[in-house]
């Protein structure tokens, strides 16, 4: 910074990108304590209860955005990041700050090698060969 | 929004969630293949990697440029109203991998795209899905002006174990990745019945 206070007016350009960083969303974590690493195809679903979370000022915009967006159709984290433009790390951490929050619960997938048994395998084969 | 909303008090349905991985090369027909059966255009979500503990970007030219992007294309087909796939093309490039090891976590299989004019592209993703003892296919997009090969020619190329499907395919042709998705399912679902049958003999 120079001392006139006159340089300083351009000293980012269109080449810098967003002049928000995308992390500023989470006040600069990259992780959260309580989610760790959430699946890309886990689904976030938005409690019952968690009527009104614009009243909430300690929620952001895009906070705010997640809870309405899962309350009627439960969506998947990969999902959240397409349709809001974020990085999918920002949405782990703003997802994370909804769990605890209690506005939100996320199902986490079962693992193929977890699932009791067959039949949802061969469902998925009958519903791609039916599409 | 307090008001319209639909149905209140019933929850909503919590779909079961599953993914199937499509790899290979750069320009083989990743994006495409997931095109052709996803009910959605496919989806792009990014990941920032900032410079600390990633592997070493070239940035010689960009000297100020922080973090980078790695893309994902995804697809969804709803099956049911409780159970859904996903597809998610794999970012092309090898300083990527690490984001392999997060998509690959959980994957009931994946599709290894093949071009044969440039075999040699996807040797790195049969090589990443055999360490890791991921169900995959292999499936030869057949480009129109490349020459088209037995699916048994390729597969010595490859290498690959003889239990590894082999299947000629067009990644345009949504019946075509049809099968081929039903062949990775069908794989994977080979290989737990085979590790159920040995944990019970054990």
């Amino acid at each position: 910074m120079s001392a006139d206070g006159r340089a300083g007016h351009h000293w980012f350009d269109d080449e810098a990108g967003p002049v928000v960083r995308p992390y500023a969303m989470t006040r600069g974590r990259t992780s959260h304590a309580a989610q760790h690493r959430l699946d890309l195809i886990a689904v976030v679903v938005t409690e019952p209860h968690a009527d009104d979370p614009d009243a909430d000022h300690a929620l952001s915009p895009e906070h705010v955005e997640i809870v309405e967006r899962c309350r009627d159709t439960p969506q998947t984290v990969a999902e959240l990041a397409a349709d809001l433009d974020l990085p999918v790390g920002v949405v782990r951490v703003l997802v994370g700050d909804l769990v605890d929050e209690e506005y939100v619960h996320v199902s986490r997938p079962v693992p193929p090698a977890e699932l009791p048994d067959e039949s949802i395998l061969r469902d998925v084969i009958n519903g791609l060969r039916a599409l | 929004m307090i008001f319209g909303r639909s149905e209140r008090g019933k929850p909503p349905v919590e779909p079961v969630t599953l993914k199937i991985l499509v790899a290979g090369g750069f320009g083989v027909g990743k994006t495409t293949l997931v095109g052709a059966v996803s009910e959605i255009r496919p989806l792009r979500t990014e990941e920032l990697l900032t410079e600390a503990g990633r592997p070493v970007d070239d940035l010689s030219g960009v000297e100020g440029k922080r973090t980078t992007t790695v893309a994902m294309d995804f697809g969804r087909i709803t099956l049911r109203e409780d159970l859904v796939l996903y597809l998610f093309g794999t970012p092309g490039q090898e300083r990527f991998w690490f984001m392999w090891d997060e998509l690959s976590e959980g994957a009931l299989g994946a599709v290894v795209l093949a071009d044969t004019r440039r075999l040699e592209d996807c040797f790195a993703a049969v090589d990443y899905f055999e360490r890791r003892s991921i169900p995959f296919l292999v499936g030869v997009n057949c480009f129109e002006d490349a020459a088209r090969y037995p699916a048994e020619d390729v597969r010595q190329a490859l290498d690959l174990d003889a239990g590894v499907p082999v299947v000629l395919c067009d990644a345009r042709d949504r019946e075509s990745v049809k099968e081929v998705l039903v062949g990775v399912v069908r794989h994977a679902m080979s290989r737990t019945a085979a590790a159920r049958h040995r944990t019970v003999a054990t």
